[in-house]
């Protein structure tokens, strides 16, 4: 199964490169999974070659998401993950972004589904995504300050909560 | 936004808004929706949640691999065993590990128990919303029994941690197959009698028939997956298409249907019951009674309690494994499933340190939620209960 992935993704990256060679900047193989790294400036018309190809045809976009590579330079790394229900294949697209410009162009008007997974990111992360329809925080409240999935950023957050008893004493005279 | 709507709406010749839940008992826990009226017809909606946000990804990346097993129990409450099978295979992914066939297929047959009892919940509490009381008492009678089985194996009943990384925690204890082999017979019966009480019945038919229509384009294009994108058309499932676990090794349909209403939907849960059904009988000829139920990975897998007193490598292996953790490859991995809800996935980012870099998961919920305003914008009120029922959420997973 591992081997016939392999070949199928394989076409995947000649095709892709036949369409455009300066599209990908790099390709990743590990453990049968594809990797292809994207240039941001590509990002958006790669993915739309991704889906409205004849030949590859991914239609789902399973999944977006974030890693924080702080303090390593480019920080970011937005991968989407995609499926080709037809072809019954996967494909990882890589971008990364620095922590000084972390803004990409949003994948919304290729796949509708990326709405609320780029709004994850963005809570999450703080990365921007340029024309996205409805780009606000989804998870943590609206007035949250910070970006609590960054890794300079600590597990017990930021907030000094008061504890009962301190609350008690500061309210007497 | 959401307070841009609260103020202008109202404002407005004939709309009105209608905040819908947190603590509405049909949104299946904390889910917030505002509803946009023009009389009884539903103009706009907007899905609010968060309410959950546990930080459970941020967590994970403070545990070491096997610590954050436990962890991974409490994002989709209702199906435990499929979010650690989920997790467990993106870091032996990561590692390259093999799994004996064994415990491939004692993992096969309690993610297939799992799912039962995920949809008899959804199948119970969906009926309550729609005003079938009795359904719900008869699912969790049955719900109960798998529980059952989940103690009896596990030692725990929801929060099992039962999958670890290599295999399992435990072997079966003895006695498993009389267990699940009642169950089996039980079970058919029972779906015939769930069937009984809801295909037929008009009042079911009138409030889940042509109702939260959603188009397989429309879906894909959504990232739905799961049962809502399987009865738009799509067989698409994990199981099939990007199988693991020895899932080829099983004879099993997956169930596809066109119409795409609430309806359909149900049939398809009703429909995937019954092939569980099947798959765990298959799981129980498969598995023998004696063999490995983890695979020996020094250093990564906690060896035997036996070696433990005899051999010296075992005990510092043992004890480092639980003081210091393992380190993969730097590398990154994603891993899914067919969850009772649809693809769930869990990436897994390592950068060699024996904590991951990063852990993400793929909730179904989460996604397919996103298309809940599709479903119910230019429809009535009381279908939207309808709608959130037919999605299956479940507000763990969603928030996270």
């Amino acid at each position: 199964m591992t081997e016939n992935s392999n070949q199928n993704t394989n076409v995947v990256v000649e095709r892709l490169r036949a369409w455009n060679p300066n599209a990908i900047s790099e390709v990743i193989e590990f453990r049968g999974e594809t990797t292809i790294v994207v240039p941001r400036n590509v990002l958006r018309v790669l993915a739309e070659r991704c889906r409205a190809d004849k030949e590859l045809q991914f239609n789902l976009l399973s999944d977006a998401t974030c890693v924080d590579r702080y303090p390593l330079e480019p920080r970011f790394e937005v991968n989407y993950h995609l499926v080709s229900i037809p072809r019954r294949i996967r494909l990882r697209l890589k971008v990364r972004l620095s922590s000084d410009d972390a803004t990409v162009d949003s994948l919304v008007p290729v796949w509708p589904g990326a709405n609320w997974l780029e709004r994850e990111v963005f809570d999450l992360f703080g990365i921007r995504f340029n024309e996205h329809p409805d780009l606000r925080r989804i998870l943590m409240p609206e007035d949250w300050e910070g970006y609590p999935l960054r890794k300079d950023y600590p597990v017990e957050g930021y907030r000094d909560i008061p504890s009962s008893a301190t609350r008690y004493t500061r309210n007497r005279p | 936004m959401i307070s841009s709507m609260v103020e202008t709406a109202t404002g407005g010749a004939k709309t009105m808004v209608l905040n819908m839940g947190p603590q509405h008992p049909s949104t299946h826990g904390v889910l917030r929706i505002l509803l946009e009226l023009d009389g009884e017809n539903v103009v706009r909606a907007i899905p609010d949640m968060g309410y959950l946000h546990t930080g459970i990804e941020k967590s994970c990346e403070d545990k070491t691999y096997s610590q954050a097993i436990t962890l991974t129990d409490r994002i989709d409450y209702l199906n435990p065993l499929g979010n650690n099978l989920a997790y467990c295979l993106a870091v032996e992914k990561l590692l390259g590990l093999e799994i004996p066939k064994r415990a491939q297929y004692i993992r096969v047959m309690m993610v297939e128990l799992q799912r039962i009892s995920s949809h008899l919940v959804w199948l119970g509490t969906h009926a309550i919303d729609l005003g079938a009381m009795s359904v719900f008492l008869y699912c969790f009678r049955e719900r109960e029994e798998i529980l059952k089985i989940f103690e009896f194996v596990a030692g725990q009943r929801m929060m099992t941690s039962y999958i670890r990384i290599g295999g399992l925690a435990l072997d079966l204890p003895a006695g498993w197959r009389q267990r699940v082999e009642k169950f089996l017979k039980m079970m058919p019966g029972r779906i015939d009698e769930y069937e009984e009480l809801l295909t037929g019945n008009r009042i079911w038919m009138g409030r889940t028939k042509d109702v939260g229509y959603i188009s397989a384009e429309d879906a894909v294009a959504l990232s739905m997956t799961g049962p809502t994108l399987r009865a738009a058309g799509l067989a698409y499932d994990n199981r099939r298409v990007f199988p693991y676990s020895s899932y080829p090794e099983f004879e099993f349909d997956v169930p596809t249907r066109t119409d795409s209403d609430c309806f359909g939907r149900y049939m398809i849960r009703i429909a995937e019951m019954r092939e569980s059904l099947k798959i765990i009988r298959q799981a129980m000829g498969k598995i023998t009674a004696d063999g490995p139920f983890r695979t020996e990975a020094p250093g990564i897998i906690p060896p035997d309690r036996e070696k433990m007193k005899t051999e010296m490598e075992a005990l510092i292996y043992h004890f480092k494994i639980f003081t210091e953790g393992f380190s993969p490859a730097p590398g990154e991995a994603f891993a899914t499933i067919e969850s009772p809800r649809g693809e769930l996935g869990v990436f897994v980012a390592s950068d060699g340190s024996p904590k991951p870099l990063r852990v993400h998961f793929r909730g179904p919920s989460f996604i397919n939620l996103q298309a809940l305003p599709k479903l119910i914008e230019g429809k009535l009120l009381a279908d939207v209960i309808a709608c959130i029922g037919t999605i299956d959420i479940v507000l763990g997973e969603v928030d996270r």
